[in-house]
């Protein structure tokens, strides 16, 4: 890997060069504090590279536009933070239904409503998994270095490819601002993941067809396939049913291509757990924090590990389930006022005592502030 | 001249700097011209964070630079080894975060009252406006001085950084700024040299 190859670049930086190692080529956004230069940098490469840029009336005629580009075949994005991601809701949860894929990149600032557009939080958590109505299942995934925002930018376009499903990507604002050396890699290292095109002639295409591994393969519009897509719950031939059995066949296999999938989508990182019966769990920017923590912890001889979930949702269950079994402590740091330790309390056996280290005032939580709560508890 | 305390001995060689003042100081392009400078010519590890309100101008606002051999957890500061302030406000925040042995930069056109004998006082705001005609360019001054003072960045690289990232037209009122803080800096470190050896 050459040097000239190693950049100083924000976190919001490497996310907008990872979606174009990734192959997007769409991108309809309307800016908003902190995730503006993901914009800005896409506005300025996207025509350079033959892709397009839109820049739409709001965050719902953002998520809107990214979902056409997304049945016409493109690989489309849009990024935003708090205020624009509520926004989307809705028509996330059409995304989720007709199974368009496309990545949306929450950069979180402080809620609720406009909050704190300059300042740090992690409290869209649980909107990430539930923001829309109904059952669906979200990929939701993080990353804590900019080198990190680059990677993980390229596995949600691609998980969105491989499941033909929407993926959140849930930076912050620590991150996104945050400059940091990066090796950006040759074209030929990075793996690209494309949608399952139909082999079968246009009249016998099916846009939700039942599969085994419950993913469809997908025509663009204007690739000669002539097909219906709505966002009333509809049969494999994607017009409207009130067939109970089909209505049951469509909502399993949403929830189904996911949660088969788990271990190929759920990752996370440990760090000490071993030797450890105190454990701290943290995901993001906080990760980076909670690895100072468990250091300087560690070196006062307290045995601390470290569990990362690099994919929020689907949870991380069995990995989390492992590194808690001679855990006596844990400890779950995140910048909200309680979102991710329901997750831990669902997992956790019952003779551990979980404590939670929550901040909320716009700052980055400090390793001293996890250290205390380890000592405090233990 | 960088002590490190205990805290840090989990990490190699950690040095931290804040640059603290106010919106339109142009702080937080003095915290990514030293990252980059340190980071991709100088072959460290840096993580550069930056705190700031929604105003453009006034309001806080300060940029952390972390400096590694290894890897950098954190990405902010912990306990400061060096602190620019340019104004008084931060200097009074920002100071009792400073290491025992941390190294003290301030505006002395801003900064009046001083918490420690041991400060650099240099009129970066003043130099920038009689010495390069404005002063837009204080950041660089102090960035300058920084280098002259501290040694933690080599000033042939933060120069090269500053021409690829500073506006076109503004080359040379750049350079000009940054040699000035240079020399200040170093004259004020002979003269405290000198100060010290005298006193034994």
């Amino acid at each position: 890997m050459s040097e000239n190859n190693v950049r100083l670049f924000q976190g919001n930086e490497a996310c907008s060069f990872g979606a174009l190692a990734a192959g997007v080529n769409f991108f309809g956004g309307y800016p908003i504090t902190p995730s503006t230069e993901i914009a800005e940098i896409l506005a300025r490469e996207l025509p350079k590279r033959g892709g397009h840029f839109i820049q739409m009336e709001d965050e719902i005629g953002s998520i809107a536009a990214v979902i056409g580009a997304s049945v016409a075949g493109a690989k489309a994005m849009t990024a935003t933070s708090g205020p624009g991601f509520s926004l989307m809701q809705e028509n996330l949860g059409y995304a989720f239904m007709i199974e368009a894929p496309c990545v949306v990149v929450n950069v979180q600032r402080g809620g609720p409503s406009t909050g704190l557009p300059t300042k740090v939080a992690q409290a869209d958590t649980m909107q990430a998994k539930w923001g829309s109505h109904g059952d669906y299942n979200p990929i939701v995934l993080t990353a804590s270095s900019v080198e990190d925002a680059y990677y993980k930018t390229i596995r949600a376009v691609n998980l969105s490819e491989k499941y033909r499903n929407p993926v959140i990507l849930l930076l912050d604002e620590v991150l996104g601002h945050m400059r940091e050396k990066i090796h950006i890699p040759e074209e030929d290292e990075i793996k690209i993941v494309n949608r399952l095109k139909p082999t079968v002639p246009p009249e016998w295409y099916q846009p939700f067809e039942i599969t085994p591994t419950h993913i469809s393969p997908m025509a663009g519009y204007g690739e000669g396939y002539r097909f219906h897509m709505t966002g009333l719950t509809h049969d494999p031939w994607g017009f409207p049913t009130a067939k109970s059995s089909e209505i049951k066949e469509k909502m399993d296999k949403l929830m189904l291509k996911i949660s088969q999938n788990v271990d190929d989508i759920s990752t996370y990182k440990e760090e000490f757990i071993e030797d450890s019966h105190i454990i701290v769990i943290a995901y993001g920017i906080t990760a980076r924090v909670a690895q100072q923590a468990v250091r300087i912890a560690r070196h006062k001889r307290f045995k601390v590990g470290l569990f990362q979930p690099e994919t929020l949702w689907p949870f991380p269950d069995k990995g989390l389930k492992k590194a808690l079994e001679n855990a006596n402590l844990a400890i779950v740091a995140e910048l909200n006022q309680g979102q991710m330790i329901r997750e831990v309390q669902r997992l956790a056996p019952k003779k551990t005592k979980i404590v939670g280290a929550f901040r909320y005032d716009g700052e980055l939580i400090t390793p001293d502030e996890i250290v205390n709560k380890i000592k405090e508890a233990n | 001249m960088i002590k490190k305390s205990k805290k840090d001995s989990t990490d190699s060689n950690r040095i931290e700097i804040r640059l603290s003042g106010s919106g339109g100081q142009g702080l937080i392009f003095a915290g990514v011209l030293l990252a980059e400078s340190v980071g991709i010519y100088e072959g460290k590890n840096v993580a550069q964070t930056q705190s700031y309100g929604p105003e453009a101008r006034g309001g806080a606002s300060r940029s952390d630079v972390v400096i590694a051999d290894g890897p950098i957890y954190y990405p902010k500061s912990m306990s400061l080894d060096i602190l620019i302030a340019l104004t008084q406000q931060a200097c009074d925040e920002y100071y009792p975060a400073l290491k025992e042995y941390g190294v003290l930069i301030v505006d002395s056109g801003l900064v009046r009252q001083l918490p420690t004998d041991n400060a650099y006082a240099i009129p970066f705001t003043h130099i920038a406006r009689t010495e390069v005609g404005t002063p837009v360019v204080t950041n660089v001054v102090a960035l300058g001085a920084l280098a002259a003072i501290t040694g933690i960045v080599n000033v042939k690289n933060l120069e090269k950084v500053l021409l690829s990232r500073a506006p076109k037209g503004t080359e040379e009122k750049n350079k000009l700024a940054l040699s000035e803080g240079y020399k200040i800096g170093k004259e004020l470190l002979k003269q405290r040299e000198t100060e010290l050896v005298e006193r034994f």
